[in-house]
């Protein structure tokens, strides 16, 4: 049985309607988990197509930048389709296909995980509409290119801050409707039960290749662990295969503008306990229980909420919780492809900052692990104005 | 004092037919207006006013409610804004209001005060469509403490035991989704209509409401002839929205007598019975 609540955070807070569907969907998704046919194609195709195990690789130059300790980066970069959205994209849609699912719908903000919906939506030959927000769509242009190369129907959303968040309302309401037919590819540790436990057992495949990794390469655990944080499917796959070790575990979400401005992207950090698309977590919203406007530089984070898991994480001090600003990500993402001959994703930019950060602070000696969650071909060209 | 969801049917089963529960964005785009609109509705012969809580984020609403609640929200509409207008109505009509919202901001306004103002201010009952019976215990048990009524859902492919738990956990009417998908006209009231509300009867003793896709004359009388109660929304909002500002008020009279037509052609539900 996989946990639908995380202390008091996740549980499902959605309409009447959508029930059945999510007790279906909990039911077939725990039965194929322990079918040892189904985990043989998922770890075929994880090997064969996706590229997996990515590999663990030190980046000497940059941990010279991060106070001359050593960092280890997790390299979901070189995953296919460039991050580490494929794992839960191609598992969720294999379970759907094994459930007999004829379409696929998803939700996207920087388009990464539209990307991957799509690319196993062509590779498992089933139709695919993809929500996005009109302005993500302006910003990460590139994926919606990919997406519609790839055979998807990218539907523009035009309502609220057209970002992530509507994208998202927008899906689920698609799926209030056509939940018989469809499967609903949530891209991360966000959403109704079973969605968080779910996708944070797909993701898990991060963490038990780099736990294992890192043994065989220093015969030790590392001295941290960081990963950026907004639905936060990277963190709770690279945090989780570590949760009974002494390791210390940091997500960074986006501070924006600054956490003081309201320009910010940063739930765990700057929101409070909430109720946004199907689970109770930390929100971003006002005085009345509205939910905020976002912002950062990484459309991947710019989302008011937050997985459930990561508030429960926070409350039990389990994990830590930090913020780094748009300026701060962008240095580093500089910096970073300077070093390594890496171009990072921005949203995994924010990791890098806060490694750079905490590097310093441990001192030469120390290990870090940091989630290399993406590459940053996307980011290249990019319209700052926002 | 308060007007009751109780009486409010007991009123139309005297007079051998189902009541009509008018539902309006409140704020949109101002209160002046709902107060207005609400006011049309009663004349028009709505039995239960049903008063939407904009939010920003409604999960089970379609495009029409979005917008609503979108104009609302623009116009700095709060829920304290909201409760404060409650009483005038409760002067004139005078129908009993069911507030349904979203779950967030009753918790941001704080569960237990959220009932008690509401309650005050002369709210008749409480409908939250994101949360499920299994959830609903914290606020439910603060509402009742409060008097107000609770209002649980059931969809189309909702099972046996759970749809009695929505009756259970009810005490104003059961709110019964006539089909899949979201708020609005488009795809109608549910093929399964008739069916829904016979295996809704079997384990519930309130009167039973449809939502959900209810829009015109035709589909308020299907709904009535096996319903005790028709929701309907979109339309009103839609016609709200899209009338000039003089003529809202005059189109939602004339909605609202046009559906309680509808309604009324039934004739005699015994058979339902």
């Amino acid at each position: 049985m996989i946990p639908s609540r995380f202390g008091e955070y996740g549980g499902r807070y959605v309409p009447e309607t959508l029930v059945p569907a999510l007790d279906h969907l909990t039911s077939a998704f725990e039965r194929l988990w322990s079918d040892q046919e189904f985990r043989d194609e998922l770890d075929k195709l994880l090997k064969t197509y996706v590229g997996r195990p990515t590999p663990l690789f030190r980046a000497r130059r940059f941990g010279e930048l991060a106070g001359g300790a050593t960092i280890f980066l997790k390299r979901e970069d070189l995953a296919h389709t460039g991050s580490h959205k494929l794992n839960n994209a191609l598992a969720q849609a294999l379970l759907a296909k094994t459930l007999g699912a004829k379409r696929l719908i998803a939700e996207t903000g920087a388009g990464q995980h539209g990307v991957a919906t799509a690319t196993a939506a062509a590779l498992l030959g089933l139709p695919c509409q993809v929500y996005m927000g009109c302005i993500d769509m302006e910003r990460q242009r590139l994926n919606v290119i990919r997406m519609e190369l790839l055979g998807t129907e990218v539907i523009p959303v035009d309502s609220g801050s057209q970002t992530l968040k509507d994208a998202t309302s927008q899906a689920i309401r698609d799926w209030m409707g056509s939940y018989r037919d469809t499967h609903y590819v949530i891209g991360s540790c966000v959403g109704p039960h079973p969605y968080p436990a779910m996708v944070r057992t797909f993701q898990s495949v991060i963490g038990r290749e780099a736990r294992q990794q890192i043994l065989e390469e220093l015969g030790r655990l590392p001295d941290g662990l960081v990963a950026c944080v907004g639905g936060g499917s990277n963190a709770i796959g690279l945090f989780h295969p570590f949760i009974d070790d002494e390791v210390p575990m940091v997500g960074v979400e986006a501070a924006g503008e600054g956490l003081g401005t309201g320009r910010h992207s940063a739930s765990l950090g700057g929101g409070t306990p909430g109720v946004l698309h199907g689970s109770l977590s930390f929100v971003l919203q006002d005085d009345d229980g509205q939910v905020a406007p976002t912002h950062s530089i990484a459309a991947g984070l710019d989302y008011p909420g937050v997985g459930p898991e990561h508030a429960w994480l926070q409350e039990t001090g389990r994990a830590r919780y930090v913020s780094v600003t748009d300026e701060e990500a962008t240095a580093a993402y500089s910096a970073f492809s300077k070093s390594e001959g890496i171009i990072p994703a921005l949203e995994s930019s924010h990791a890098l900052a806060y490694a750079m950060r905490w590097g310093q602070e441990l001192g030469s000696g120390s290990v870090l692990l940091v989630n290399l969650s993406g590459r940053g071909d996307k980011d290249v060209v990019r319209d700052d104005a926002d | 004092m308060i007007a009751t969801i109780q009486a409010a049917f007991q009123r139309a089963r005297s007079e051998n037919r189902a009541a009509l529960i008018a539902y309006l964005a409140a704020g949109d785009p101002d209160l002046a207006t709902t107060v207005a609109l609400v006011r049309a509705a009663a004349e028009g012969g709505a039995d239960i006013i049903e008063l939407g809580i904009p939010f920003s984020d409604p999960l089970a609403d379609g495009p029409i409610i979005q917008a609503a609640y979108t104009r609302a929200l623009a116009n700095s509409i709060t829920t304290r804004r909201i409760i404060e207008v409650l009483p005038e109505l409760a002067k004139d009509p005078g129908l009993p209001i069911v507030l349904m919202t979203a779950l967030n901001p009753v918790l941001a306004y704080g569960a237990e005060i959220f009932c008690k103002d509401a309650s005050a201010a002369g709210a008749a009952g409480l409908l939250v469509p994101d949360l499920l019976p299994e959830d609903s215990e914290s606020l439910w048990s603060r509402a009742h403490a409060a008097g107000i009524d609770t209002i649980c859902l059931s969809a189309p492919d909702t099972s046996e035991r759970r749809l009695a738990a929505a009756a259970a956990a009810s005490t104003g009417f059961l709110y019964l989704i006539s089909r899949r998908g979201v708020t609005g006209p488009s795809g109608g009231v549910g093929e399964t209509l008739e069916a829904e509300v016979a295996r809704a009867r079997a384990v519930c003793e309130l009167p039973i409401a449809v939502g959900f896709g209810v829009t015109t004359a035709d589909d308020a009388r299907r709904v009535a002839r096996v319903a005790d109660g028709v929701i309907v929304g979109s339309a009103f909002v839609d016609l709200a929205a899209n009338s000039a500002p003089d003529a809202a008020v005059g189109a939602v009279r004339a909605k609202t007598e046009e559906l309680m037509n509808g309604i009324r052609m039934v004739g005699s539900r015994t058979e339902n019975a």
